[in-house]
């Protein structure tokens, strides 16, 4: 420190000073302190803030003023806990959303990659099996409800058309009653839907001028509780209460097919009244990692199947946004600087059945070579990919760009199984990169490996000189646009508000924008708009202004992240069109819980789902951590963790300070990092699986896995047979870079099978990776204090 | 007498436990906080000011033209200054179950909720009808719907108030400990 002659010296010398006078003050503090220990403070202390209150201090007040001091401390330290409980769950769900994305990537990995094996084609083309071909009439046959018998035997409740009130009424109290639809009947109900959302327009408006107020929800989730709680507050659905529900029904609450099932049949109902807007988890490739194509299933083992595609048209169907008034404009997500409702009203929002889904091209003549020629792959979600232009192909696929090309030869590409459906010129012109390339106009995708044919093609392209020498599939125009439309709903649906100004890629969602103050004010004067509502965001209050109060977040799915993790709030909107919050949360849980309970049991949460991220991460982990242990003692300082954890986990959070409770033994700001990881968790498995990075790998992609069995799975029947597990998993190691033998694959396969009959139940395999963390035994339920 | 060494790592230390505080509360990772955390944030850091004692931070705090904002370039230093100067002393446990005993009029050894309630919600600095909610919550057993006892002979009632008078990090468990000597806190 001292010696230096450098201009630092006298900083230091400050620094010095500096650190004086607080030791100053430090010191005069613990004398203080030191001087009155043991006197009796009542709290009456000699302040000039409070002399006020010396005024009348007798004994009652003199205690009750020490009671609330030392009361609100406490609540002030629980509140401190709640909200970085509720930092970690928001940082773990973004970057899980990230997780998904990639997903897409993947698909679009295989769309490219698969190779002359035929098994492997077959595999691939099971997965994207184009089934839209159909016009809806021939879907309406197949959704034919009318053959489905409905037992004697059957408790449920009954629906006859056309709905009354009562008979909606009695079908929210049968749901009250956890009771369940019968499958004929969600058919019939769902049909109807989708012949009336048909015939809206992409954008509802609203008039406020009949009504008294509107009501406005946000997220759902699932939570059919709080939709309860919600009408029991606020009533249902009727021409004096209109309502509006701005998307996310569905996924991650168990009751997401009630939800749907109530919203619709109001809809039916009262169709003028009820406005429902598509949200981002509308969507059905979302749903098979969110959970609710596995709630469908469970609940209707049968039918699920024939539920879950006439849901996947009524999901496109949804209207994407509400105006009220012309005045104040509510939908999901948000905007971006590129918004405009002039076009997302014309688009036909039927095409984009899911934003993690090639595109279909529009359906021209029925014509089979057009219709065949089919898929376009639009640009990658993550937009904001860096212009990479040339780059020696990896063997395997970038995981960010999602480009992963190879110049395919022609008969591989010959696929006749309909799933690219590219169309022989395509073929021919040996452009193994397919539409994709043509799409991404915004994103500068790593595209390599090209022959020069498709070289000079993309530089044509990329001067805007034509999007295709394959012209024989449609104009160029109709690609374009069809990127500019594909990006209106996205960003409609994916996108958040940032406090900077600006518009930028929503990296960490990896879909939408994050936009700010400019923007808002921007899109919503030149739309002559007064507020932007919007959801997509859980708020611990439930809502929340931000953008100079241009925009408001409403969220209505309370305990979102957990018991107690937050409120959920509705919207009351009237003609003067300020907005009159309501709060709530489903307490029938949080009854029993006291509040420092309550806290800590998200908190458990919260730090277990923290524990699954650091397990998933070991072997970065190990590897930043030697960077701090030169001399490979295993021993780094706990300062050293922080940095370390922070950098591979890439999730900012306040790591010292969670340090406490993720490592537990350390000696002199030290610890063992070997130790410490292998303490870590333990993975339950009912097999002997020697190869740790195997299953961290495995672990870490476990719900993309599921995610992709299930597309395997088209008959939906739980079960994948070995070849088609041992198939994926090589595809998606292949994609991700990560070695892994074969054998081990097929080793892990074999044991998962475990009835031998060469097919591995899905659930089963999921099952398997259940963390369970040996040492702690954490339980369900706390037992209450004492 | 602490040497200037150790003087320095405390104060190092300190500063790093108020910025990790204030970082949670910043939402837009832009160096400020909404004026209405500070409580919180300033109490979670061990700090046990009298509603009108905060009112007198915040005001120091504040910009000249309040923004209902507060800067970080702000909050630093006056907080360290606070917390150095062990400025809102820890309520030590002997004293606060001497709060309850003289509220205690009868000397039963418990007080029902409506007394609390009435107590808390009128003297002193009111708690609002919410904080009164929940620290009744906390507080009564629900089996007896009466507040907690805090005699000698019942030890387990006793410390479950009391616990973590220290700073609390994050996640400390809901077990109870014991307190010790919490006017010797030292700065955790």
């Amino acid at each position: 420190m001292k010696g230096c002659i450098s201009p630092s010296v006298h900083l230091s010398e400050l620094q010095q000073i500096h650190t004086h006078y607080l030791f100053i003050i430090m010191l005069k503090g613990l004398q203080s302190c030191w001087d009155s220990d043991g006197a009796i403070d009542m709290g009456c202390r000699v302040t000039k803030s409070n002399q006020l209150q010396l005024k009348a201090c007798d004994p009652a007040m003199r205690a009750a003023l020490l009671i609330q001091r030392w009361y609100r401390q406490y609540a002030a330290r629980l509140e401190m806990r709640r909200r970085c409980t509720w930092n970690i769950f928001q940082s773990i769900e973004y970057s899980g959303q990230q997780d998904h994305i990639k997903l897409y990537n993947f698909f679009g990995y295989l769309m490219d990659h698969f190779t002359s094996a035929s098994s492997q084609r077959n595999l691939v083309s099971q997965m994207f099996r184009e089934s839209d071909m159909f016009q809806d009439v021939e879907w309406e046959r197949q959704f034919c409800y009318k053959d489905i018998e409905v037992p004697d035997v059957y408790g449920g409740p009954h629906l006859s058309f056309p709905l009354t009130v009562s008979i909606v009424t009695e079908l929210v109290d049968a749901f009250k009653n956890k009771q369940k639809l019968h499958a004929r009947y969600v058919l019939q109900l769902l049909g109807k839907t989708w012949t009336l959302l048909r015939l809206m327009p992409n954008i509802s408006h609203v008039c406020s001028c009949k009504h008294t107020e509107i009501t406005i929800c946000g997220d759902l989730h699932g939570h059919l509780e709080d939709l309860l709680l919600v009408f029991y507050k606020n009533g249902f659905p009727s021409a004096e209460t209109p309502y509006v529900f701005n998307g996310d029904f569905v996924d991650r609450g168990k009751e997401s097919m009630e939800i749907l099932l109530v919203l619709f049949a109001f809809l039916l109902l009262y169709p003028l009244d009820v406005h429902l807007n598509r949200g981002n988890h509308e969507d059905h490739i979302v749903n098979l990692r969110y959970g609710f194509t596995k709630e469908v299933l469970g609940k209707y083992p049968v039918h699920g199947k024939m539920i879950l595609k006439l849901l996947q048209k009524i999901f496109s169907c949804l209207p994407l946004a509400t105006v009220i008034d012309q005045k104040v404009l509510i939908l999901h997500g948000g905007i971006s600087d590129k918004t405009d409702l002039n076009l997302i009203a014309k688009l036909d929002r039927r095409r984009f059945v899911s934003a993690l889904r090639p595109l279909t091209r529009r359906e021209a003549d029925g014509d089979d070579e057009d219709v065949s020629a089919g898929r376009r792959r639009v640009q990658s979600l993550t937009h904001g990919l860096t212009g990479q232009s040339r780059q020696e192909l990896p063997r395997h696929s970038e995981l960010h760009s999602g480009s992963g090309l190879t110049g395919r030869s022609r008969q591989e590409l010959h696929s006749g199984s309909g799933l690219t459906g590219r169309s022989r010129q395509e073929l021919h012109s040996g452009s193994g990169l397919t539409g994709r390339s043509r799409q991404e106009l915004h994103s500068g995708s790593g595209l390599t490996g090209r022959s020069v044919d498709e070289e000079l093609r993309e530089r044509r392209r990329l001067a805007g000189l034509s999007l295709s020498s394959d012209s024989q599939l449609g104009s160029a125009e109709v690609l374009e646009s069809d990127a500019e439309e594909w990006k209106q709903i996205v960003d409609v649906l994916w996108s958040d508000p940032m406090s900077q100004n600006g518009c930028v890629p929503n990296e960490v969602r990896g879909g939408g924008c994050y936009w700010g103050p400019d923007v808002t004010q921007e899109v919503l004067d030149r739309h002559k708009l007064k507020l932007l509502i919007r959801s997509h965001e859980c708020k611990q209050e439930g809502y929340e202004f931000c953008h100079n109060g241009r925009v408001l977040t409403i969220f209505s799915a309370s305990n979102y992240y957990d018991v107690g993790s937050n409120r959920g709030a509705y919207i009351r909107l009237g003609p003067d069109l300020i907005p009159h919050f309501k709060q709530f949360q489903a307490s029938r849980s949080t009854r029993e819980l006291t509040l420092r309970q309550s806290v800590g049991r998200t908190e458990r949460s919260a730090l277990q789902a923290l524990r699954m991220q650091l397990f998933t991460h070991t072997s970065a982990l190990i590897r930043e951590f030697q960077e701090y242990d030169p001399q490979c003692t295993g021993v780094i300082s706990v300062k050293h963790w922080a940095e370390a954890v922070e950098k591979v986990l890439r999730l900012s959070l306040p790591w010292r300070v969670l340090r406490a409770q993720l490592v537990t033994s350390t000696r002199d700001g030290t610890l063992n990092y070997q130790h410490w990881l292998n303490q870590l968790s333990v993975i339950q498995t009912h097999t002997e699986i020697a190869n740790t990075s195997l299953l961290e790998t495995l672990y870490k992609h476990h719900s993309n896995l599921e995610s992709i069995f299930r597309m395997i799975d088209t008959d939906h029947s739980g079960l994948i047979s070995l070849e088609e597990f041992h198939q994926t998993w090589r595809l998606l190691s292949s994609h991700l870079q990560t070695v892994i033998s074969d054998e081990a694959i097929a080793e892990l396969a074999d044991s998962i099978d475990f009835n031998k009959d060469g097919s591995i139940d899905i659930n089963e395999f999921m099952e398997a990776f259940r963390l369970v963390e040996q040492c702690r035994g954490v339980g369900e339920d706390e037992p209450a204090p004492q | 007498m602490a040497d200037k060494y150790n003087a320095e790592t405390i104060i190092t230390e300190t500063q790093k436990r108020i910025s990790n505080a204030f970082d949670v509360f910043d939402h837009e990772s832009n160096k400020t906080v909404d004026v209405r955390e500070i409580g919180t944030i300033i109490r979670s850091l061990g700090c046990f000011p009298s509603e009108a004692e905060l009112h007198d931070v915040i005001a120091e705090l504040e910009e000249e033209e309040p923004t209902g904002f507060v800067r970080y370039e702000k909050f630093l230093p006056t907080v360290t200054k606070i917390l150095l100067e062990r400025k809102f002393r820890p309520i030590p446990e002997d004293l606060l179950l001497q709060a309850f005993e003289v509220l205690d009029q009868q000397k039963r050894g418990h007080l029902e909720p409506e007394e609390l309630t009435k107590y808390l919600t009128q003297e002193g600095e009111p708690f609002t009808q919410e904080e009164m909610d929940e620290m009744l919550s906390a507080a009564v057993d629900p089996d007896k719907n009466i507040s907690f006892y805090w005699q000698d002979g019942h030890p387990e009632k006793q410390t479950k108030w009391s616990s973590n008078n220290r700073v609390d990090e994050m996640g400390s468990s809901d077990t109870q400990t014991a307190v010790a000597g919490t006017s010797g806190a030292a700065i955790t």
